[in-house]
């Protein structure tokens, strides 16, 4: 796709004034990520109540799409049940994003997040809820975005 | 196209990559020449001829394919001495790159010479490869590894070397002649002659440099140097190490293996003569000897008209683009003090963005940390954006990149 569908007004705007951007003080989820070609970094937090997403924030520094991108799920998952949080696809994100047919080498600025938010749910699965099953499987997923 | 200092018309000729459209029907500015350059036609026509006509392995077999292939191959090495002055062709060693000689040192010179508490010093602008190999030696002999600064004009901080070579523990001094994301040219001479005056051994990293400036060793005065074809209009996966003859004499090998050796025995093995003592295996034959026609090529240019050309050539890059507003460049603004290459920033778009924008009008050029996440953080920033010339680049592709960087503003509203 070109720059000009990519950097549309809104992408720019999540780039500019990410919403919900910064840290949680205890979280039940903390994880941290970098894209090693390109030095992105990523760290999400998530408070989890009820099987519910409480709450979520995130740090990072990056190009505008890994950055919009996170700010943007951050919004997606807020207040979700957790069960519909552990089943977020690719798709989804990319829907979310309105970005499609993405070059390989942007596409992993796009699904950085979704990596990140994945990992943090393996540890809280695998580490406080013992659901080794659940665990296995999400990891395998993050594993396979890119 | 403009009066230029080298013939840039039937230089493009000869790099039949330049002629390719991108994005369907852009034309190509590739201006990322500080990662790898475009091959003119007179190497790959060396390495396929190799292939087509006299592919075979060297040094051992007696026929005539072997003959000319060890000729072909060890002519090379002739061409490297005299393109660098070395004294002795058995100086120079081939590897895969100036990350594989950098390596050789550590692993033997380093392992051997290296011991507890001694300080390894290397400068805050190298390239990973002149920084990882020095951290895993350090680590393992209880070494310290000490950096020199990057002052805010992007230039070593000299002077801080003295008050580790006054410890008298440094082993080594390691630095890049040329920065790969300042285009900064290394004091080279002073830090030698410092480090000289300690009896400490220095090892120069010239991948930048050797291929846009003339680096001459007896000149320099350093121990080790080390750089690769492939940013020399060579093929990738060769690369030299120079060192001095005594130094080769008394490390061990890297590699055992086939051609490094004189006699092997069931628990014994004397080592063959230099540089085949460090080149074990059948080497990279055809590549070599392709390393060879790019020599040839930037010697029928001469080295000093490339210079030249690149200078010139940044000189007007640097004035375009300090005319932007928003533009952030970083390392000296004096185009005689820094190679063909500038790293930059534009207002708040990153440098990856930015990348993926300019990259849809044809300009190649590279963004991240460039191997060099040390500088990065002294520079305080996750990335940044990077053009590099060679000799193919014009100044109309300075225009167009500098006509796409607005592009780029447009489109970031800034």
């Amino acid at each position: 796709m070109s720059s000009a569908d990519i950097y549309r007004e809104i992408i720019l705007d999540y780039y500019r004034n990410p919403r919900n951007y910064g840290k949680l003080p205890n979280p039940d989820v903390a994880q941290r990520d970098s894209n090693p070609l390109c030095g992105d970094e990523l760290e999400m937090h998530l408070n989890i109540k009820d099987n519910k997403v409480v709450d979520v924030k995130f740090t990072g520094k990056g190009c505008a799409i890994s950055q919009a991108s996170a700010s943007m799920l951050t919004e997606l998952i807020m207040g979700k049940d957790f069960e519909d949080v552990k089943k977020l696809s690719k798709e989804d994100i990319l829907e979310n994003l309105g970005l499609h047919d993405l070059g390989p080498a942007r596409i992993k600025c796009a699904l950085l997040s979704l990596k990140v938010l994945k990992s943090g749910l393996y540890s809280y699965l695998s580490d406080k809820l013992k659901d080794t099953a659940s665990a296995d499987k999400i990891k395998e997923e993050a594993s396979g975005l890119y | 196209m403009q009066a230029s200092i080298i013939n840039i018309e039937s230089v493009r000729n000869d790099f039949p990559i330049l002629r390719r459209k991108v994005h369907k029907d852009k034309a190509l500015v590739y201006l990322d020449n500080a990662a790898t350059t475009q091959k003119p036609i007179q190497v790959i026509d060396a390495i396929s001829n190799y292939y087509l006509n006299y592919n075979s392995n060297i040094h051992r077999a007696v026929h005539e394919l072997a003959e000319e292939a060890t000729a072909a191959y060890e002519s090379t090495r002739d061409k490297v001495a005299r393109f660098i002055n070395a004294k002795n062709r058995e100086e120079i060693v081939f590897v895969r790159g100036t990350t594989e000689a950098i390596n050789l040192v550590a692993y033997t010179w380093g392992r051997q010479n290296v011991g507890k508490d001694d300080i390894i010093v290397t400068t805050e602008y190298e390239h990973h490869s002149n920084i990882v190999p020095w951290q895993l030696l350090a680590k393992e002999k209880g070494a310290k590894l000490e950096y020199i600064g990057v002052d805010d004009n992007g230039e070593l901080i000299v002077d801080q070397l003295d008050k580790y070579l006054e410890t008298g523990r440094v082993k080594l001094v390691t630095f890049s002649q040329m920065s790969n994301v300042l285009g900064t040219i290394t004091n080279s001479e002073e830090i030698i002659k410092r480090c000289k005056a300690k009896g400490v051994r220095v090892l120069v990293d010239g991948a930048q440099s050797v291929p846009h400036m003339k680096v001459d060793l007896q000149k320099l005065d350093c121990d080790f140097f080390a750089f690769s074809a492939h940013k020399m209009l060579g093929p990738t996966g060769v690369g030299v190490l120079w060192a001095r003859k005594e130094l080769l004499e008394g490390m061990v090998p890297f590699n055992g293996g086939g051609d490094m050796i004189r006699e092997v025995h069931k628990y014994e093995t004397s080592w063959n003569d230099l540089p085949y003592k460090f080149e074990a295996g059948t080497p990279n034959i055809a590549d070599v000897i392709g390393f060879g026609a790019a020599i040839d090529y930037l010697e029928r240019i001469g080295m000093d008209k490339i210079r030249e050309h690149e200078i010139d050539l940044t000189r007007y890059a640097l004035d375009k683009l300090s005319q932007i507003k928003g533009m952030k460049i970083y390392g000296p603004m004096d185009a005689a003090k820094r190679g063909g290459v500038i790293s930059f920033n534009l207002g708040d778009i990153h440098p990856h963005d930015l990348a993926t924008i300019i990259d849809e009008d044809g300009i190649a050029i590279r963004s991240g940390h460039h191997c060099a996440q040390v500088l990065m953080e002294r520079l305080d920033v996750s990335a940044t954006s990077r053009a590099s010339f060679y000799i193919y680049n014009t100044k109309d592709e300075v225009d167009a990149f500098v006509k796409s960087l607005y592009r780029a503003k447009e489109l970031f509203r800034i």
